[in-house]
């Protein structure tokens, strides 16, 4: 079976995010860059189905040089090839789509994984794109999947439940938390990461089909009020919910 | 400009995120003397697609088929973009709600349309979109413009207002698609709902509660405040890593982006993760016994005290209130 993982490289979470000079991108000093969280989850996935079906894993990144800390992460997790398609512009969604399908069209992978969302841009947008351009189905946010033979069989979450979907290979797959336990690379593996290849190519030209007309940070919130240090505050919170705020 | 709203359903009836797209739609044709066409998707949904003209819809489409009662990504993509193409529609708008985000993306690729995705404002200057989309889980806020002459959004719900229905029903017309068995290539053949509960991504108000309530059982009380309330229950990731919480609960970065109109956070301590997820609500309360935790710089009304005495007195008092 042949897996590939898109994976994508973002500021930590916990960073605290400042607008650039150029008012249309963050300022990136001392942020520091992680695998996008979701993307573990694609990673470990194609990791589990590998020990299940055998085959080969192939970890790609769209970016700069800097990605390649992210596939080396990869890497170290057990994955058997790591491609970096180098681009350093800054693309919307289906710029990177584009150029992602592009290679993996030539890949002819039977799945292929990516995360929900990038924690940076959040538009949960790339994998699905990939799939259309493809040609291929796709099923987003999924927390369990089993693949029989060609049957796929994906649960995804919805609002206030779950949804059962069948489709069949090669398919696209987007992991949302709750897929697996990312394991940690194992020394050896860190270590053998480090000697081992990452295959670059040129990214296909940009095609994206937006642009950031600016960025800015949202509004901060008035300072609160504080009701009172302990029960006997209850009831004035609740007036104050009902006829000040009027949400309640 | 002609303005295609997918006014998503589910039982027959249109979701309020529907009706706010439509009202959206609304909003931008009435700038740029345009039309709305709200495009109703399922099956036996006709009496529900006359709905769209109380929200502001010119007029309704209806695409019905027996086996659209369940949702399939292939055969909403087909659907929406040929009924873009056919009405020459050249925006679409969809709710990002679990099913407008699984299968935008990919009518945006079939239409060469750029998207935004989970727009929290749509405003027009010189006759063209700017849209205005949170980043970075809230931490950030860009304006973008898409380039190409085609465009789909998608927006996202509880932010956009569906406004007070009025009483013009719009007028259905049906729109047929050939759908065959490739457009049914993925498809949804099972529903498991979580019995009767509110998800906290569609709830007008959230309790949530966080690892200051020490064990699973504490909970009940924040259920409690949330029944009075007609609330959702959410929850902080430590509360959801160490399994007290189910993980659709989950309200942060790495869960759910939520926009209430009310959140209440009880016994959370306000982590950055946790505060782009919700700090876009409109108010938030904040119950915690630790007067410097970072929710109180976000929230609107708190109360420095212990969870276990504030929050039955909370919920007593509403109950009062609302005559529970
Ligand atoms: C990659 C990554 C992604 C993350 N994503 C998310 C996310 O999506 N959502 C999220 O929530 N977190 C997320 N986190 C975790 C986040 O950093 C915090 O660890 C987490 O939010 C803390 O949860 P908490 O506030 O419940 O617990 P704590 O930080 O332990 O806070 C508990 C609070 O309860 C208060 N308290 C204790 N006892 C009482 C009492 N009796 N009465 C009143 N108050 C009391 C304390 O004063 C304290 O403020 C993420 C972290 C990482 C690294
Ligand atoms: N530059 C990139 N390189 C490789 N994969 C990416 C890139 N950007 C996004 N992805 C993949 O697409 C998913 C969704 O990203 P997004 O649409 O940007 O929210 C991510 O979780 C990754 O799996």
């Amino acid at each position: 079976m042949k897996l590939i993982a898109c994976v994508n490289h973002v500021p930590d979470t916990a960073t605290k995010v400042n607008v650039a000079s150029d008012g249309k991108s963050i300022d990136r000093t001392g942020v520091n860059f992680i695998i996008n969280p979701y993307d573990e989850f694609a990673v470990e996935e194609c990791l589990r189905q590998k020990e299940k079906n055998g085959g080969e894993i192939i970890a790609v990144s769209l970016g700069t040089d800097v990605h390649k800390e992210t596939l080396r992460k990869c890497l170290a997790m057990g994955v058997d090839k790591a491609v970096l398609l180098k681009d350093d512009g800054a693309r919307d969604t289906f710029g990177v789509a584009k150029a992602l399908a592009e290679y993996l069209r030539e890949q002819a992978a039977d799945v292929i994984f990516f995360g929900k969302q990038s924690v940076d841009g959040d538009d949960a947008a790339v994998g699905p794109m990939v799939a259309e351009l493809l040609g291929i189905p796709s099923v987003t946010v999924v927390v369990k999947v089993a693949i029989a033979g060609t049957k796929v069989t994906a649960e995804r979450e919805i609002e206030g439940g779950h949804e059962i979907v069948e489709t069949s290979l090669p398919c696209v797959i987007t992991a949302q938390k709750g897929l697996n336990d990312p394991r940690y690379p194992s020394l050896k593996g860190i270590m053998g990461a480090k000697n081992k290849p990452i295959e670059e190519r040129p990214a296909s030209p940009d095609a994206s089909r937006s642009t950031v007309a600016a960025m800015r940070k949202p509004k901060a919130k008035a300072g609160g009020k504080i009701v009172g240090t302990d029960a006997s505050a209850a009831q004035e919170l609740v007036r104050l919910l009902h006829e000040e705020a009027k949400v309640i | 400009m002609k303005i295609l709203v997918v006014a998503e359903q589910r039982d027959g009836k249109v979701k309020k995120a529907g009706w706010e797209a439509v009202r959206a739609g609304r909003t931008l044709a009435d700038a740029t003397r345009g039309e709305v066409i709200a495009l109703v998707i399922g099956n036996a949904i006709k009496e529900a697609a006359a709905g769209a003209g109380n929200y502001g819809a010119h007029r309704a489409l209806a695409v019905e088929h027996p086996r659209l009662s369940a949702y399939s990504t292939t055969a909403y993509t087909k659907i929406v973009a040929e009924a873009a193409k056919q009405s020459g529609a050249t925006v679409v708008l969809i709710p990002a709600t679990s099913q407008g985000k699984d299968y935008a993306p990919r009518v945006a690729v079939r239409l060469e349309a750029g998207l935004a995705a989970d727009c929290t404002s749509l405003s027009v200057d010189n006759g063209t979109i700017v849209a205005t989309r949170p980043i970075y889980a809230g931490k950030a806020v860009t304006d973008v413009r898409i380039t190409s002459p085609m465009q789909v959004f998608t927006l996202r719900p509880n932010v956009f207002t569906a406004g007070e229905p009025s009483a013009t029903a719009a007028t259905v017309d049906v729109f047929n698609v050939t759908l065959s068995e490739e457009d049914f290539r993925s498809v949804v053949t099972d529903v498991k709902q979580s019995s009767g509960k509110l998800d906290v991504a569609e709830a007008d108000i959230i309790v949530s509660g966080g690892r200051g309530l020490k064990g699973p059982e504490h909970f009940v009380m924040i259920e409690e405040l949330a029944e009075v309330l007609g609330a959702a229950v959410g929850a902080s990731r430590a509360v959801v890593d160490a399994g007290w919480r189910p993980h659709d609960e989950q309200v942060g970065q790495t869960g759910k982006t939520v926009s209430p109109s009310l959140y209440i956070a009880v016994a959370i301590s306000g982590a950055i993760q946790h505060l782009a997820g919700m700090s876009s609500s409109k108010y938030i309360v904040a119950i915690n016994k630790d007067k410097d935790a970072p929710i109180f710089q976000v929230a609107d009304y708190g109360i420095v005290g212990d969870a276990f005495e504030v929050v039955p007195a909370v919920t007593a008092a509403a109950k009062q209130l609302l005559g529970k």
